[in-house]
């Protein structure tokens, strides 16, 4: 009889850890075909709360280390990946993408890692200044990371998808709650088993897999959350997310994935997308003997 | 045009403080220490803590790096690089002539045009980053051969120059696919070869300042190291040959100044970058003149080191210690000049006294040396020859009793009080552990006093006043300013000098211009 293979539990990832969802509740993800893959975690309210909670205790931490510091863990998300890419490969292949897709989709993964971990000593280059204001004062301004980020990941790249839109954050010392592709949620949770063996310190990155109308209005009305990404949110419930977000006046910042494509590097990659995540501070001292 | 190597230099590094790698907790208890009768069962001698040399090992013979290949010098001759602070040979290293030169050169164009520059800038970045972890895999054994080679202590190479040039390759490696954020609105282009000479002072480092950047520009190198300190270079060779880098790419070539000349006069060379000292690049500036040949110029400096009566006088004691006895004085920006503001000159000099006393001095290669062996002789000679004409100019010399190896070349930590302004040892770089002591009375004349030398490379202040430290950084005409620290070095952080101390920068955004043509 042949060998019966070991099934991997698809929970959570919080805080540097895979909880299963404190609610108990699952559900099931589907293979193109129609066949069962797997019974992914149905994230809860409470989810997000721990999530938010513990990325809101890394932040420090995260944003104090160097930009040096943060750009090669950075460089290492993106070795990780690379070794594991054929695992990550599968996760997707079964999730519906092709060989060739699937394939293309993972070398942009860690192409993207590069690319963002070559930016985290560069960003604040290019988006600060030195100001020559009238009068004997010293005076520049520098960017800032803004906090606790919420990236609602869209529901197709998966991997890539969700990718692009938490390098950025992370990469200018923003931590990140995210909820993953509701349809494709495996792929984001084994990628996550990258994170957590790439030095990424616990609660910089935390992935809520489950049913996304249930959990995006929750983000966006949490009160410790600095900014909300809407890339994965449906059309139809962005203008009611922007209108939630007021209440703590949170940063709202969609990319357009669905006309722009997430292919093109040139088009689907951008400081400015970790500008989006930053504050601007201006420091005032006076020059004289 | 003979372009012997070069004394000036420089180097950067990140999170590394070097007042912490010139620790206090190396003071010497040889004295206070003796053991008595009654302790006789203890030995409170001095116990050296020497680093491994065993993990590695050099080959016997080193030839040309040209082409991705490692190739014998058309001169058929080699010459013996040393230790200098045991005067024994480490290898044979090849001695590069013009038609070596000329063979590097026509392969770097031709990995330029059929290969490098074609390449996806974001495929060139991973080749960059590659060369990164690379040299963090190797860093011990890079430390410990440039330690060997350059007399510098190991605590030096180990915290500072090594991990500063992996750090170096890692940041460049990021800007490849990301120039035009550096260039807005401009098409930016690579330049083609460059032809790129640096010194013996941080020599891995200055190779990692001159290659990083120009590859992550898309142009390709012919790299000629300084004559006294090839090795790491050349292990830096088998990096790259590890890292897979296409041939060509980075192409370099050992000898002395006649090779350095060979690689100026070059027709094939579109940019020579030189670090060394001004009079050698003087000569080169001359040489490239009418050529086209675009030029950056790191050059010598005589850096004043500006301490206000309201310091934190112990902080900026340790600070002047740091600034000038860092790898035996042999760096382009330290701190020579010392201005300290008349009313507190007793407490500095006295603390100073103190304090070279306890700099240990010695093996290279023990964890604890804070000052390591002169590079060679011949900088041993001119070191010596300085300081005696500051002596017969009537300046008052103090120096540490400390004793030092018979064999090797090594210079006591010295200073000299009582300097007039006009002496050589205030104008003239000595690239040595010397330092002048000068005073002031206001902070115009410190200005005045700071910017009174040809050179324009860095500078020190040193005041608890915010809003002086910035007007006096206004008023200092210098690449470099470092207020209530010295020596710090950064990938991220341009450096370079003004006046003759060089122009062009390296580090950062702005160390990027050097290598890109800009449309």
């Amino acid at each position: 009889m042949p060998r019966l293979n070991v099934r991997k539990t698809y929970k959570l990832y919080i805080n540097g850890e895979f909880p299963r969802t404190e609610s108990g509740r699952s559900y099931a993800v589907m293979s193109k075909g129609g066949e069962l893959l797997a019974n992914a975690s149905r994230g809860s309210r409470k989810d997000l709360r721990n999530a938010v909670q513990a990325a809101r205790k890394a932040q420090s931490g995260w944003g104090g280390k160097t930009a040096y510091n943060r750009g090669q863990i950075l460089y290492r998300i993106a070795e990780v990946c690379e070794a594991r890419a054929a695992e990550l490969i599968d996760e997707l292949r079964r999730a519906g993408s092709s060989a060739a897709e699937a394939k293309r989709e993972v070398e942009q993964v860690v192409d993207r890692w590069v690319y963002y971990a070559g930016w985290s000593d560069k960003y604040p280059q290019v988006f600060s200044s030195v100001n020559p204001v009238a009068g004997p004062y010293y005076n520049f301004t520098i960017p800032e990371p803004t906090g606790v980020v919420g990236v609602v990941a869209p529901e197709t790249p998966s991997l890539l998808g969700l990718v692009s839109r938490i390098a950025p954050a992370i990469v200018g010392g923003n931590v990140v709650v995210a909820i993953t592709s509701e349809s494709k949620p495996l792929p984001a949770i084994t990628l996550a088993e990258c994170f957590e063996t790439s030095d990424v310190p616990p609660g910089v990155i935390n992935l809520i897999s489950g049913i996304k109308s249930e959990l995006v209005p929750w983000l966006a009305a949490h009160m410790d959350v600095n900014a909300i990404d809407t890339t994965g949110v449906v059309a139809d419930a962005i203008a009611k997310v922007q209108q939630t977000a007021a209440e703590n006046v949170k940063r709202v910042v969609h990319f357009d994935g669905a006309s722009i494509g997430w292919n093109d590097a040139r088009l689907s990659q951008s400081p400015y997308a970790i500008f989006d995540f930053q504050e601007l501070k201006t420091v005032w001292h006076p020059m004289g003997m | 045009m003979k372009a012997e190597e070069g004394s000036f230099f420089i180097l950067h590094p990140s999170s590394f403080i070097l007042s912490d790698i010139m620790s206090t907790t190396t003071i010497e208890t040889r004295e206070r220490l003796t053991p008595g009768a009654a302790s006789s069962a203890i030995s409170w001698d001095y116990a050296p803590s020497l680093e491994a040399t065993d993990h590695f090992r050099l080959a016997s013979r080193y030839n040309l790096f040209i082409g991705g290949k490692f190739v014998e010098p058309h001169s058929k001759k080699w010459f013996a690089t040393i230790n200098p602070a045991t005067e024994a040979t480490l290898a044979e290293i090849a001695e590069g002539d013009a038609h070596d030169v000329d063979r590097a050169v026509t392969e770097a164009r031709r990995a330029y045009d059929k290969v490098w520059r074609k390449i996806a800038p974001s495929e060139r970045a991973k080749y960059i980053f590659r060369i990164a972890r690379l040299i963090q895999e190797k860093s011990r054994a890079l430390a410990v051969v440039e330690t060997m080679n350059g007399g510098k202590p190991i605590k030096e190479s180990r915290d500072i120059d090594i991990p500063l040039a992996a750090a170096h390759f890692f940041y460049y490696a990021g800007w490849a696919d990301k120039l035009e954020y550096a260039f807005p609105n401009r098409n930016v282009s690579p330049i083609g070869v460059a032809g790129q000479i640096i010194p013996w002072n941080f020599p891995l480092l200055m190779a990692a300042w001159k290659i990083a950047p120009a590859l992550a520009a898309g142009n390709t190198v012919v790299l000629k190291p300084a004559e006294t300190t090839p090795l790491t270079s050349l292990l830096l060779a088998e990096i790259m040959q590890e890292a897979d880098l296409p041939p060509g790419v980075v192409n370099i070539v050992t000898g002395a100044g006649g090779t350095g000349a060979a690689l100026v006069s070059h027709e094939g060379v579109d940019k020579i970058a030189f670090t060394g000292s001004t009079d050698v690049g003087k000569r080169i500036q001359r040489a490239t003149a009418g050529t086209g040949k675009k030029l950056t110029l790191e050059l010598g400096g005589k850096a004043p080191n500006i301490v206000f009566e309201d310091a934190p006088l112990d902080q900026a004691v340790e600070g002047i210690i740091n600034g000038i006895y860092f790898n035996q004085g042999h760096v382009c920006c330290a701190g020579s000049r010392l201005y300290v503001q008349e009313s507190v000159l007793e407490p500095i000099i006295r603390k100073l006294r103190d304090r070279i006393m306890t700099l240990r001095v010695g093996n290279p290669l023990d964890k604890n040396t804070d000052v390591g062996a002169i590079n060679s002789r011949a900088q041993l000679e001119k070191i010596q020859e300085l300081v005696d004409s500051g002596v017969e100019e009537g300046a008052e010399m103090f120096q540490s009793a400390c004793s030092v190896p018979d064999k090797g070349f090594w210079f006591r930590p010295t200073f000299f009080t009582g300097v007039a302004a006009s002496s050589r040892i205030a104008q003239e770089e000595i690239f040595g552990p010397v330092l002048s002591v000068l005073t002031f009375r206001t902070p115009e004349e410190a200005i005045e006093k700071a910017n009174n030398t040809a050179y324009g490379l860095s500078a020190g202040i040193w005041t608890e006043k915010g809003s002086r430290i910035l007007k006096m950084a206004s008023k200092i005409r210098a690449g470099v300013i470092w207020a209530n620290t010295y020596n710090k070095f950064d990938p991220t952080s341009p450096f370079g000098g003004f006046k003759e101390s060089g122009f062009g920068r390296e580090g950062g955004l702005h160390g990027l211009a050097p290598y890109v043509k800009v449309s």
